[in-house]
């Protein structure tokens, strides 16, 4: 029994195992208890692309990292303070990813000869001194579990499956959380088998009561509630987060919404929760491929709905020639990225920023375009009705930027008053708009709003409208088919005065500044959590950084040549090669910083705090708050 | 806001209100001249408006047919008219949605929406012009020129075994296939009408004559005064037969298949009487192996109709089915489904 329990401000756990011993769900699991119990949290998902790799090996380790504060988080940290692993291969492939001095609770049991060998261990760490560096709790969590679920008459082999529940009741025992959203998760989930949720239950209970009973530990841990602005809250991940934002945009508009996809990682799970949300009206496709995907979106575009598509890289680059086409027939249409490591497959369950000049230029001809990107889980949902705004409002395809980060990653969100989003405006063409040289009405497709140079959207089903579009060149005004060379290049300034434009419709960059910073971070996407801690710890060691963060990539916000102008240096941070910074470069002729990762994986803060700390300090300055990266 | 389709009274239009004011560019002489006029002088009769239908292409020479059009219309990008339109027909099901394509855009780069889209049973007439050979680019081979035609991409004679366009639509669950060619405007007007009226995908193989770059690819069959012994009219509930006197007749080979015979040494019991509604394709299937390519009797008609349930009434239905189980969608009440907690 232990009645020592102490204080932290926050912790960092890892939970890793075999992709089929159920880490995802676990950590998921521990991620939800603290979210209700009211911690500050964010997380980092990290799973190999194939579904079950060789059982026991390196390449099938799967891992769930949570960050759970009583303050307000940005990143689901550096580095892990507990590293449960579930077997030797788990701990070989996630050393590199906790502290020294870390915690690890090891499942003993997998410990055997065979599975060393299969992790590449020559001798058992468990015994050989390798961890000395760690606290290490050997716990047999398989023969508990197969112990505790004995009652049910449940087979050893199916009880084992259980160990997940064993651990994470173990480590909610260690941090003090509640015990009662776990057992009635597990009657939800096993509803139609009442033996699953006898041994689930059983193997949960026993993790707990190990923690408390037995002698292992001098210690259990509490992380209090965060002081979040008051509201109601929850838990959400990018990807659902898109698809709210999604069905927000067209309660918003009243334009039905259409979904025309293909499943890719990790874009899937948006199909998925969208598939499920019939009674909002949405209408969703699996197609036979991306292009069908986009292609069908579009038809739904020209029939006045909301179309939209989701993919990922290797889907962007097949939908390319039918996101020109609504670039030139000036329809609506939402192309989601979510971006992931490139290129060609690349990896499919990792995440990069590198799709931003694809994005941009990726299609043949003059085909500019408005993007705009998400920085965290939770403003996926803005971004998207941001994305569909722009659509609908200048007639043009948007591609919205997430990536796989943002996607499986989840943080508390205080749930917006639906009252409060901004209504959109389809404004239909309601009629003809001009007349012929006898009087008589006309409709011209191509005559555009002065102020937006949108042209109307007239879908079928109007008398008096019908019209004809296509992907050859429009003729200006009228839309007929046209192969003059002055029309052409007035059409190409046309369509890209029309996004340009769309700059006077944005909210400038906003700078967070504390007075007299002589160093700007800017950034885009889902960096903006690591980027917000980096520049926090500079901030806490007296430097003067100003802070910020792009979500309009094209068009710019109006104001960005004055906010990059006011700063001696600007540091760029990207997971790619630098492509943010040679678009800022190109077109304001300023010189940047540029920090650069493309390892798949978030930004350390550790990381950016060495990159940045030396042009706030001076280059002699380079330590870090806590050593810099490892 | 939604727009949906008007519907009052139909007014009466003729031939002219459907065509649109653009000057029509196909080369003088062309198959795809023949089709239009079908189709124009058709939709009066159909009892139907012209802002509710729309013409969707893809990229060739037949894709220009929508701009012809007084309709709503689409010329899109190749291969994609039935992807597109199947996003625009599940979206909008009181509109009536039209695909033009023809034997490249339909069944080389966009074979797998053609295929889909008719296992889908996706509410769309399609029309195919078939002139065996790519016209809008001068004449390479296409994906149902004859094996070892020569052509500038082929100097030494293609290798590539053609499809059978009414061959492939019955193996990939088509529930309306039919063929028709552009010498005859009744028996165009009479299958485009049928293809209509089907609810679900209906597909038309249009034999189309490209006088510039495969001049008289058909005439072996569609010439006026060869018809009666190379079209093989199939009927519904009638025997197959065709020549002059209806001397010639289709029966069963025993061995799966088809052939042809003398209906006098035979007698005309034997014939097969064709049925449209048959669930089984294998018939059908049958017949349009009849004949290999344009140089030996070969059926026209419609082959398939069967009633299947059509993909945009099911998706409708999923979704009356989740309002009337669910209600209507709460956007508050969706942000707040899964955990929530409060903070004073």
């Amino acid at each position: 029994m232990v009645d020592n329990v102490v204080e932290l401000d926050r912790v960092i756990v890892r939970f890793a195992g075999d992709s089929g011993d159920g880490m995802q769900l676990v950590g998921d699991r521990f991620t939800n208890i603290s979210a209700i119990f009211g911690n500050d949290l964010a997380t980092l998902p990290d799973f190999p692309a194939e579904i079950r790799a060789p059982a026991g090996t390196v390449l099938g380790v799967s891992a769930f990292q949570v960050h759970i504060s009583d303050h307000d988080i940005v990143t689901p940290g550096d580095y892990a303070n507990v590293l449960v692993a579930m077997n030797p291969a788990a701990l070989s492939a996630n050393l590199v990813q906790i502290e020294k001095g870390a915690t690890i609770l090891v499942n003993e049991d997998a410990f055997d000869e065979r599975s060393l060998a299969k992790a590449g261990y020559g001798s058992n760490p468990l015994d050989d001194g390798s961890l000395a560096d760690y606290t290490v709790y050997r716990v047999p969590m398989t023969s508990l579990t197969v112990a505790a679920a004995k009652p049910t008459g449940a087979k050893p082999r199916d009880a084992e499956r259980a160990k997940n529940f064993f651990a994470l009741g173990l480590v909610t025992w260690m941090y003090s959380r509640p015990v009662e959203p776990t057992l009635t998760y597990i009657e939800q989930r096993f509803a139609s088998k009442p033996q699953l949720i006898e041994v689930n239950t059983l193997a949960f209970k026993a993790g707990f009561n190990f923690g408390e009973t037995a002698e292992l530990f001098g210690v259990a841990y509490q992380v209090k509630p965060a002081a979040h602005e008051p509201g109601t809250y929850t838990n959400i991940t990018g990807n659902i987060a898109v698809a709210w934002g999604l069905i927000a945009a067209s309660e918003l508009s009243g334009l039905p919404l259409f979904l025309g996809t293909y499943p890719i990682t990790p874009a899937s799970d948006i199909l998925h929760e969208l598939s499920n949300d019939r009674n909002f009206g949405v209408r969703t496709l699996q197609a036979e491929d991306e292009i069908a995907g986009v292609g069908a979106a579009l038809g739904a575009s020209f029939g006045g709905q909301l179309g939209v598509t989701t993919t990922s890289g290797p889907g962007m680059d097949l939908k390319a020639e039918t996101i020109g086409l609504a670039l030139q027939l000036e329809l609506p249409l939402v192309v989601i990225d979510v971006q992931r490591g490139g290129p060609s497959t690349g990896l499919p369950t990792k995440s990069e920023q590198s799709d931003l000049l694809m994005a941009m230029y990726g299609r043949h001809g003059e085909s500019p375009l408005p993007i705009v990107a998400a920085r965290s889980s939770a403003h996926c949902f803005f971004a998207a009705i941001e994305a569909a705004r722009l659509a609908v409002t200048y007639r043009t395809p948007v591609i919205l930027l997430t990536d796989g980060y943002l996607a499986n990653g989840a943080e508390p969100w205080k749930l917006p008053d639906v009252s409060d989003l901004p209504r959109i405006d389809p404004g239909f063409a309601e009629g003809p708009n001009a007349r012929d040289g006898e009087g008589n009405p006309l409709f011209y497709p191509y005559l555009r709003d002065p102020e937006t140079l949108a042209r109307p959207w007239a879908p079928p089903g109007v008398a008096g409208l019908e019209h004809r579009i296509g992907g050859l060149e429009k003729a200006d005004i009228s839309g007929n088919v046209s192969y003059d060379p002055d029309n052409h290049e007035k059409m190409v300034e046309l369509r890209a005065a029309k996004v340009a434009g769309i700059a006077r419709g944005i909210p400038d960059l906003e700078v967070d500044d504390p007075g007299g910073a002589a160093v700007l971070v800017i950034g885009w996407g889902s960096t903006y959590g690591s980027i917000t801690g980096a520049v926090r710890r500079i901030r806490a060691r007296g430097g003067s950084v100003a802070q910020a963060h792009l979500v309009h990539m094209n068009p710019f916000p109006s104001n960005i040549r004055e906010v990059l102008e006011r700063y001696e240096v600007v540091i760029v941070p990207e997971l790619n090669s630098g492509q943010l910074c040679r678009m800022l470069r190109a077109e304001f002729g300023i010189t940047t910083v540029d920090v650069n990762r493309l390892q798949a994986q978030p930004f350390k803060v550790a990381y950016l705090e060495e990159k940045i700390g030396p042009h706030v300090f001076g280059p002699e300055s380079t330590v870090s708050s806590n050593g810099g990266k490892r | 806001m939604t727009v949906t389709a008007s519907e009052s009274s139909v007014p009466v239009t003729t031939r002219k209100d459907w065509a649109s004011d653009q000057e029509v560019r196909w080369c003088p002489g062309c198959g795809d001249y023949s089709i239009l006029t079908a189709v124009q002088m058709l939709l009066p009769e159909l009892g139907v408006r012209r802002e509710n239908t729309v013409f969707i292409s893809g990229i060739g020479c037949a894709a220009r047919f929508p701009y012809y059009m007084s309709t709503y219309g689409m010329h899109s990008i190749h291969g994609r008219a039935p992807a597109i339109a199947t996003g625009l027909a599940l979206s909008r099901p009181d509109l009536d949605v039209w695909v033009v394509s023809g034997d490249g855009d339909a069944l080389s780069i966009g074979g797998n929406h053609l295929i889909h889209t008719m296992r889908r049973n996706v509410n769309l007439t399609i029309l195919l012009f078939n002139n065996q050979i790519y016209g809008l680019t001068k004449g390479q081979f296409s994906p149902t020129s004859e094996l070892g035609k020569i052509t500038k991409s082929t100097p030494f004679g293609s290798l590539d075994t053609p499809f059978n366009p009414v061959s492939l639509a019955l193996g990939a669950e088509a529930s309306f296939v039919a063929r028709t060619h552009d010498m005859d405007r009744k028996h165009m007007m009479e299958t485009f009408r049928r293809a209509h009226d089907h609810h679900g995908a209906s597909l038309v193989e249009i034999y189309q004559n490209c006088n510039v770059f495969n001049d008289g690819a058909f005439e072996h069959i569609t010439g006026k005064d060869v018809r009666a012994s190379m079209l093989i009219p199939l009927e519904h509930g009638k025997p197959v037969r065709f020549g002059a006197d209806g001397e010639r007749g289709v029966v069963a080979d025993g061995r799966g298949g088809v052939s042809i015979v003398n209906v006098a040494d035979v007698g005309e019991d034997a014939l097969i009487v064709h049925d449209e509604h048959a669930e089984n394709p294998a018939l059908a299937f049958a017949l349009s192996r009849l004949a290999t390519g344009p140089h030996s009797p070969t059926p026209i008609g419609v082959f398939r109709d069967v009633v299947r349930p059509e993909y945009g009434d099911q998706l409708a239905d999923q979704v009356d089915a989740a309002i009337a189980k669910k209600g209507p969608g709460d956007l508050a009440a969706l942000l707040s489904s899964g955990a929530t907690w409060v903070v004073e």
